[in-house]
């Protein structure tokens, strides 16, 4: 116990000199763990383990944190041994202002939120291996240097596994000295992800891998209508197949648990329930649901942006247009469906699980299981694939109730249709625009509109702020054209339906309305949508030169194969800054898009292969999504279920793709989610082109 | 029924219906088919019976009664080496859930094909699922594990 209170005390201070222990039994302790505290601990055998705070969905967060705090640890990045960080907010919590501290890994806020923290971690760890040594060879710390993971002072040379048991009893720095950028030896160069070996090679490495001697497997049956009410119910033929431990009412929900999960699902298939589905009027089908965010769009928004005359932007200018855009529900379905372990015993209960928010795990599993908090422990285990569908309320909940009821360590895994239909959609929005260019074909004003539900209000209601969803202005408030005659603005109108946060939120339903009405805007002008944009951006090099760069690569303006067609679109995204160039055909109204191209800026670019990655894969994704998917309601009733009703994107529908960087020495900035947003308005712009008609409604292809 | 998996047989007495998929993850406690959609849309819990690719979420265990079944763990040890350390040179996987069902996908058509064009691989993968939108890396992956195998062979 006393090691564990040591690293856990010391690591609020990065330190390991603790006050309340007696220099012996610091020392009896440095003896037996070393340097230790909540983020790094070295070896004697110079093995170095560090704790990554946030979670890894795919963005590749295990490899980038830990990989700042070895650049200014300066040990190599490929010998480390990366850990997840367990639930607790206190050492763990995001720094990132948004995120008020809390253990939440979203907003792209991962390394824009602990960049300065991680570097502080190491600079701080390196300066106490440095005094360690000074103090060992009877030299002043200012002749000392490090290379590698050593300590070095003329010949000497010591390694920080040697030093470890006295670097543990120095006492950390008030204001490490940080690396000038120049001197960085692995930010900014292409190393491979830490966690490849780990997925490539196999065995636990998700939720449902888990295994606990006795672990059933549970499924549960939800209401078909989000929200309703179980009845009641008969479980006679459920519980009579052998291999069936029991039927557990879980809230609302039926859990069964069982030898394996076919079994579950058999027997859950054999239930007989009566719901109560509630009044589903307001759900009846999607076209309702619709109309009833065009009627809200009748009365006035919170204004979130503003310039010149705001009141009327297009008032007085020689031309103006008016346009609605419209964009559906949509669901995360990650490849990994929801699942989660749980263990209840000896007073302590265990989960074992996907957890974006492990708080969340946390404070479901306490709630679910009667134990307070500090008695839940969250194991978080790689996510495969979350998009903000993964935050660990609902699934943990669920799993420690049965665990409770069943009274067995059980392993609880969604079906692709739980996932499908008991999702947090993506909000459905209706954009209204209004925008003007003046007798020279420069845009003059632009009003804009955005009304959906908001996520945030009942997930996380300190992120509405007077009437303004902090997660409905991405991508609103932040436009990088200066425009003469500006507002923009926000209205939150609930549609009974449950949604959440969707990689990238609302910079991409956002993007596809303001970045497809400005070519919109462009075409009235008679002007060329890129230098229709560039003209506006004087006062922003980063956006010109993303513009610039992708048009460039993309061959902007030169002849293109017959039939095929350019389309442009730019945005700042989490402060990054990316613009697209989308080639595409239309034949018989059906598009095809052949390429890609996107040029971005990020500022420092940890890992320039990790950008690219996440890009492309950004860009597939929100270049798929806007070409098919749609979630749809019939009676309350989401109508999808699986990949056949809800497509995925497969190796022939995917275009070439080419991500082009521009490193700056800017602070790094988001990009786990800043690919998503563009694709759909530049393949929009060019289907325009193509057609001559203005998509703005998603999806493209009605299927 | 006697199920022979990786080489080695074991005694099921379970529902003969029960898929392949739910008999090796829950009752072998083998994690190398992973569930993705229960339907074989997605290709996520592929393995190899008597050398065929195949889907374990619809595939029954008694329709594998005296066959051989391989997961990723068992694929013939120059196969695996060839395929794996493509992926990892490649540095293919981002969440990395469907990439045990695209490499023994991979497997198999390598199998078939020592040396697939781009449209084969399009072909031989396209019934497998990448939510993160790897298809360029992996497809990259599968040239240079074909090369491997190849050099190997020489």
């Amino acid at each position: 116990m006393l090691r564990r209170s040591f690293i856990q005390s010391s690591a609020l201070s990065l330190g390991y000199l603790v006050l309340g222990y007696s220099l012996a039994e610091q020392k009896a302790v440095a003896a037996q763990t070393g340097f230790a505290n909540a983020w790094i601990r070295v070896g004697s055998d110079n093995s170095v383990t560090m704790v990554t705070p946030r979670a890894e969905v795919g963005q590749d967060i295990y490899t980038t944190l830990p990989l700042i705090m070895a650049e200014e640890l300066d040990f190599p990045v490929t010998k480390i041994t990366v850990e997840q960080a367990t639930a607790d907010a206190a050492h763990y919590g995001n720094p990132h202002p948004i995120m008020g501290g809390n253990q939440v890994t979203g907003g792209s806020t991962s390394v824009r939120g602990h960049w300065d923290q991680m570097r502080t971690i190491g600079a701080s760890a390196r300066f106490m291996f440095i005094q360690a040594a000074a103090k060992k060879w009877g030299v002043s710390p200012t002749e000392c240097s490090t290379a590698d993971g050593f300590v070095l002072c003329g010949a000497k040379r010591a390694s920080y596994g040697e030093l470890t048991e006295l670097a543990a009893l120095e006492t950390p720095p008030e204001k490490p000295a940080l690396k000038d950028p120049k001197d960085f030896k692995y930010i900014g160069q292409r190393i491979n992800r830490l966690d490849t070996p780990i997925k490539v090679n196999g065995g636990e490495v998700y939720g449902m891998d888990h295994h606990e001697p006795g672990m059933l497997v549970a499924s549960v049956a939800r209401c078909p209508v989000m929200g309703g009410k179980l009845i009641s119910f008969d479980d006679q033929s459920a519980k009579a197949i052998k291999g069936v431990l029991g039927v557990y009412k879980i809230g609302e929900a039926l859990a069964v648990v069982a030898d394996d999960f076919y079994l579950a699902n058999k027997a859950r298939g054999l239930l007989k329930i009566k719901w109560d589905f509630g009044d589903t009027a307001t759900r009846k089908d999607t076209a309702t649901i619709m109309a009833r965010l065009h009627e809200a769009a009748k009365k006035p928004g919170v204004v979130v942006a503003k310039s010149g005359n705001f009141e009327n932007p297009v008032a007085g200018a020689a031309q103006s247009i008016h346009a609605v855009y419209e964009q559906p529900l949509l669901a995360h379905a990650s490849l990994e469906p929801e699942n989660c372990c749980a263990m209840i015993k000896d007073g302590e209960c265990h989960v074992w699980g996907p957890f974006q928010l492990p708080g969340f795990a946390k404070s479901s599993g306490a709630a679910a299981s009667g134990l307070p908090p500090e008695k839940v422990i969250v194991h978080s285990m790689f996510i495969g694939g979350s998009f903000g569908r993964k935050m660990g309320f609902d699934y943990a909940f669920e799993a420690v109730a049965i665990a409770k009821a069943s009274g067995r360590p059980i392993k609880l895994i969604w079906t692709r249709e739980d996932d499908i239909q008991n999702d947090f959609y993506r909000p459905p929005t209706v954009h209204q625009l209004s925008g003007a260019v003046d007798a020279k074909g420069k845009l003059s004003g632009l009003m804009v509109k955005l009304v959906s539900p908001s996520p945030s209000i009942k997930a996380v209601p300190p992120w509405v702020q007077n009437g303004v969803d902090l997660f409905m202005i991405e991508g609103l408030n932040n436009l990088t054209y200066e425009i003469p005659n500006h507002r923009a603005e926000t209205l939150i109108q609930d549609v009974d339906v449950r949604v959440g946060y969707w990689r990238s939120v609302s910079n991409a339903t956002n993007a596809f309305a303001v970045e497809s009405f400005i070519d919109e805007l462009a075409t009235l002008g008679q002007r060329d949508p890129l230098e229709f944009r560039l003209e506006m951006l004087g006062r922003q090099p980063r956006a010109q030169a993303v513009l610039k760069l992708a048009a460039e690569k993309a061959g902007w303006g030169k002849p293109l194969p017959p039939g095929h067609f350019h389309g442009i679109a730019h945005q700042e995204c989490y402060q990054s800054y990316l613009a697209v160039v989308a080639e595409v055909s239309v034949k018989d109204g059906v598009p095809t898009v052949h390429r890609l191209t996107a040029a971005v800026d990020v500022g420092i670019a940890i890992r320039p292969n990790q950008v690219e990655t996440q890009v492309e894969g950004g860009l597939l994704m929100g270049y798929w999504t806007a070409m098919v998917n749609q979630i749809t309601l019939k009676d309350g009733q989401v109508e999808q279920d699986n990949f056949d009703t809800y497509k995925m994107l497969r190796f022939d529908s995917t275009p070439l793709v080419d991500v082009h960087l521009i490193v700056t020495n800017n602070r790094p900035s988001g990009i786990g989610e800043a690919g998503v947003p563009l694709a759909a308005p530049a393949i929009g712009n060019a289907i325009a082109k193509a057609t001559g008609v203005r998509p703005r409604k998603l999806p493209f292809v009605d299927a | 029924m006697e199920i022979k998996v990786n080489q080695r047989t074991q005694q099921f007495n379970g529902d003969p219906e029960t898929p392949l998929l739910w008999y090796l993850r829950d009752h072998l406690k083998m994690p190398d088919t992973r569930f993705g959609c229960g339907q074989g849309l997605c290709g996520a819990c592929s393995a190899h019976v008597d050398g065929k690719l195949v889907r374990t979420c619809n595939t029954a265990c008694d329709e594998v009664v005296g066959k051989e079944v391989t997961t990723i763990s068992g694929l013939a040890p120059h196969l695996a080496q060839a395929i794996k350390s493509a992926w990892i040179k490649v540095d293919v996987p981002q969440c990395g859930y469907c990439q045990n069902g695209m490499m023994m996908a991979a497997a198999a058509l390598l199998s078939q094909t020592p040396h697939p064009s781009d449209a084969d691989i399009t072909d031989a993968m396209n019934k497998n699922i990448c939510r993160c939108g790897t298809y360029a890396q992996i497809r990259k992956a599968i040239h240079l594990a074909a090369k491997n195998l190849t050099s190997k062979a020489v």
